[in-house]
């Protein structure tokens, strides 16, 4: 089997994982099932990623998004959760408009899509490790916005404690 | 099978983006909509990091910018959790069709 194959083969599976969870994610009436069939989108993201040759954002991805954000979203569901059953959906008049809606955003983007011509380069070299370059990239060219995005989630943190903070009048 | 290219993963992040905007609007609790709004991030992040691999040259300037997007996704999911556990202490659930006031 060529390089090409496997990567096609990975890819397809790839995004098979991605298609069937991500409908767990949208039509479960279950918010907890919901939650779980977004662990393996994320993951199937950051094979993509991966695939990509984005190896460090591969990690980052399951580290912050299924590490840290799908644990946020689960203690969310659970501290507000008064039955055991929680129904996410609206009406099934709404939910088919937003099925309707979400279809044609798809269709007119998809068409979008495979009409342009990108101007895309197929990757010359094979990919290679990209932290250290990465690296460079953020304490050099980027400094500015790493720096501001870092005191960004700083302040985001701390409004959200104040928010949540327990108000003895 | 033909060769995997910029194309296919940008089919894939449109599909991601359509199945965000759905989860948007057709869910009523809180943190459904929340889930939806990270299926968009992906689907943005995943068109960067495309992007930045079929552009030549091995530019890195789109994972970059990915490494951004999930930096402020991190900030976004923290502050809309404590608006919801909030709205949950208010009005005692995390359905918006409830919460079309800011305060009771």
């Amino acid at each position: 089997m060529t390089p090409e194959t496997i990567q096609a083969i990975i890819f397809y599976f790839l995004a098979a994982v991605l298609v069937v969870s991500c409908f767990f994610v949208v039509f479960s009436r279950d918010i907890v099932h919901s939650c779980f069939g977004l662990f393996f989108t994320l993951m199937a993201v950051a094979g993509f990623y991966a695939l990509l040759g984005a190896d460090f954002l591969a990690v980052t991805q399951v580290v912050v998004y299924v590490g840290g954000i799908l644990v946020l979203l689960l203690f969310g569901i659970l501290l507000t959760s008064r039955t055991p059953l929680v129904l996410g959906l609206t009406s099934r008049r709404t939910y088919l408009l937003a099925t309707g809606a979400g279809l044609i955003i798809f269709l007119l983007l998809l068409a979008v899509v495979t009409q342009t011509h990108w101007m895309a380069v197929q990757a010359a070299t094979e990919p290679e490790p990209t932290i250290a370059r990465l690296g460079d990239l953020l304490l050099g060219e980027y400094l500015f916005p790493f720096e501001f995005s870092s005191l960004t989630l700083l302040a985001a943190l701390i409004g959200a404690a104040y928010l949540v903070r327990r108000s003895d009048r | 099978m033909s060769q995997i290219g910029l194309t296919h993963y940008l089919v894939i992040a449109v599909f991601l983006f359509a199945m965000g905007v759905v989860a948007c609007i057709a869910r009523r609790n809180a943190v459904g909509i929340l889930i939806g709004i990270e299926l968009i991030l992906n689907a943005a992040n995943i068109n960067l990091i495309a992007f930045s691999r079929y552009s030549g040259n091995g530019n890195l300037d789109g994972q970059v910018f990915a490494v951004f997007v999930i930096i402020l996704a991190a900030c976004e999911a923290a502050v809309a959790l404590a608006i919801i556990i909030n709205l949950f202490h208010g009005f005692g659930t995390v359905e918006v069709d409830y919460a079309s006031k800011m305060k009771e």
